[in-house]
This record gives structure tokens, sequence and C-alpha cells, in this order.
């Protein structure tokens, strides 16, 4: 390891220095957690002297109570993951799908898709660095399906929210739809349709693996680098999301949905109004939340949130460098087609 | 000396450039940094996490951000 990574430590063992202020911080946060609920019903209510039975009043309280809870989740577990996280890479990824045919390999992606560190940002130069190492195309659409789909701030935000059975239905519906689609991708055989110079593209040089050479100082370091990242990036989704939330918490009448959206539109609408919508799960998790308060059920609800965090028009733009429209409109159908079935299952079944 | 920044412009592609123009600069090297944001050029390094660092022609860091003494360090190497 030291060959690889002359100008870092090898990693140290990690001391109390370490994991003192870490033991002390997850304290404070299981506290904290406990605390919020009491808290603003103390200082809005009691305090203050709003009125619980007021929509201004439930509004506010959602609103105050919600943020916390998310901000506080996302932290704690973004730091959790990207520590994790960090014995991880892309590089390591590709290596182990080097082998793999399609089947068995669509299975691998997509469940390395959801441990692997992967930026949004990054999703074209990890597209060439498979496809030119001779990944199989659906084996890669797997991968790139299941990372942004899967992602660890929905799956905790879901368990925190709805609870450990609606977060285990999620990773398993989302994970069938990464394994199906890019099966379904790779079988029609859609190479012709990758622009060519993804195929003419030489790999130099021996890959560094960004997993390797860390210590523990630097893997926190990443950990509390990637909140902050995180945080700023999307609290104005936060505080939007929270805010319709809110609105729908307070105003719209209770099982409205219940009354207005049984029928069989319900979860394409979602779709349809997901798929061009671009936040993240963290904006679009409050308004779930709400949604489902006011009836709509749980298969659309989740339908509506994946065709947000799955397929994204920035996301596309993107993938053009390196996919043709028609692969690309392929793909968005495929995908969405999976997100469809699954909303009608649970729909069914829940 | 060349230096290159693989990197889509994201913020931290734009935080690691930063620090090494920080760093070439306390080392008082004459180098040029050039911003590499075709994914198509990035990924024909060989690379896949941005932001990276190339220096005369070989890739140093990838995937994080590293501060200034770090990159240093890798200059002084190179």
């Amino acid at each position: 390891m030291n060959t690889d990574a002359p100008t870092r430590a090898p990693a140290e063992k990690a001391g109390p220095r370490l994991w003192v202020p870490l033991v002390g911080a997850t304290v404070v946060w299981f506290v904290l957690y406990q605390v919020n609920l009491p808290f603003w019903d103390w200082l809005l209510y009691d305090v203050i002297g709003l009125d619980q039975a007021t929509r201004l009043g439930e509004a506010i309280h959602f609103f105050c109570y919600d943020v916390t809870k998310i901000a506080q989740l996302l932290t704690g577990v973004i730091f959790a993951v990207t520590v994790l996280r960090s014995f991880m890479s892309v590089e390591r990824t590709r290596a182990l799908l080097g082998g793999r045919r399609e089947g068995a390999g669509n299975v691998a992606a997509a469940s390395l898709g959801v441990i692997t560190p992967v930026c949004s940002c990054s999703a074209v130069p990890v597209f060439i660095g498979f496809v030119a190492a001779g990944v199989p195309l659906g084996v890669t659409l797997s991968f790139l399906i299941a990372s942004p789909l899967v992602n660890e701030v929905a799956i905790v935000l879901l368990f925190g929210l709805f609870g450990w059975q609606v977060a285990a239905l999620y990773i398993a519906a989302g994970l069938s739809i990464a394994i199906v689609a890019g099966f379904v991708l790779g079988r029609l055989h859609l190479e012709g349709w990758v622009e060519p110079f993804v195929f003419e593209t030489t790999l130099r040089g021996k890959p560094i693996d960004p997993s390797e050479g860390l210590s523990w100082d630097d893997r926190i370091a990443m950990g509390r680098e990637e909140v902050a990242t995180i945080l700023h990036k999307i609290w104005p989704y936060l505080l939007v999301g929270v805010g319709l939330g809110a609105a729908i918490h307070g105003w719209m009448p209770a099982d409205w949905f219940a009354a207005h959206a049984t029928g069989v539109f319900g979860v394409p609408i979602a779709v349809a109004v997901g798929v061009p919508l671009y936040s993240n799960a963290a904006g679009v998790m409050p308004l779930v939340e709400a949604l489902h308060d006011k009836g709509l059920p749980m298969g659309t609800v989740l339908a509506f949130m994946m065709s947000v965090v799955a397929l994204s028009l920035p996301e596309m733009i993107l993938l053009r460098r390196v996919l043709t429209p028609k692969l690309i409109a392929t793909f968005v159908g495929v995908v969405a087609s999976g997100i469809l079935a699954i909303g009608f299952l649970f729909n069914a079944i829940l | 000396m060349d230096v290159k920044i693989l990197g889509s412009g994201c913020a931290k592609c734009n935080r690691l450039e930063a620090a090494t123009r920080t760093a070439i600069d306390e080392l008082g090297l004459t180098a040029e940094i050039v911003h590499v944001t075709d994914p198509g050029q990035i990924a024909s390094w060989g690379v896949m996490s941005t932001p990276a660092l190339v220096i005369d022609d070989e890739v140093v860091l990838v995937g994080r951000v590293a501060n200034a003494p770090e990159i240093a360090k890798l200059l002084a190497r190179a």
C-alpha cells in the first residue's frame, strides 16, 4: 500500500483520540433526536402560544419539526455512510464487474451501485470507464440506475419517517428495477446507439484506487466534508420540500387523495409528474410524507419518489455526451416502466 | 511542469484547483494548470471518480480533494 501512496501515512490504528469524540457525538445525536418533538411542542404551543388545532399552528409545527428531523437524519447518515463507503471505490467495483456476464452481472452491478460512492456529476466518466474496460452495456446501466435510485439518503429518510418495512421494500424495489431494466437494455443490444468514441477510448496507465492508503483521520474528514457539501447543496430543496409538505399538511383536507386518487391513474400521473421534476431524496421526502398522510397510497408515493430521484433532466443532458437520443429515450422508457410496475404492485399488495 | 485537474466543473474540482494553485505558488514553481472538463478525455486517463490531479501525464490523485501541503509533496516528487 505504501508504494502506491508514498506521501501518505499508512493507515494507523484508530486510538481513543478518535473514538471518544465519535462516541460523544453519537450520544448527543440520539439525545437531540429524542427531544426534537417535545422541544417544538413546548416552544410553539406552550411558549409562543400557537393553537395546535389551527391549520397555521399545525403547519408551522410540521415545518419546524420536519426540517430539524430531516437535517439531523441527513447529518448522521451521510457522515456514517461516507466513512463506510471510503473503503469502497468505483475502481474496485469495475474490477469486480470485469469478467461478469449479463444476468449475474446485472445483480452484482445493482448491488454494488448501492454501496459504491459515486458523485452524480461523474456518471459520464464512469460510463466510459466501465464500457471501455469491457463491462457489458446492460451491466453498466444496472449500476448507473441503482446508484442514484437506491441511495442512502432515501433509505434512511424512509426508515425515519415510515419505518423499516417501507425502507426494506424500497431497497428491494429499487434493486429489482435496476437489475431488470439493465438486463432488458442489455438484451436489446443497443451498443450501436452509444456514441462510437466510447468504444474507441483507450484507458491509459494503471488506475489508482482512491479507497486505498487512507487513515481514519482522512476518512472522518471526508465524512465531515461530505455532510457540509450535501447540506449546502440541498438546503433550498429541503426548505421548499418541507414548506410544500407543511402547506399540504395544514390546508389539504384529510384523506383528499383517498377520495380523489384511488383510480388506476394515480401511479402513471405520479411518474409523469416525477420524471421531469429535479430534486433529491431529501427534498422529495417531506412531500412524500405529507401526501401519504393525506391518503395517497404507498405505491403511488414511492413511484413518485423513485421517478424524481432516478430520472432527471440534467442527468439525461449529461448522458447525451455518450448516448444517442434514441438510447436515452429507451433508457427512460424502460426505467419508468419498472417504476410503474412497482407502484402498481405495492398499491395492490399493501 | 504540466499540471491538469480532471473534473466536471463540480465544487470539489474547483477546490482541488485552488489547493493546487496554492501549492504551486508556495513551492515557487512555474506550472500551468489546465482544467480538463471533457468526460471523454477524463475517462481516457482511466479516471472515473472526479476530481483527479495529473502531474506530467501521470495521475497522482483520484476522487478527492487534497490540501495544499499534500499536493506540494506530490508536486515535489514529480
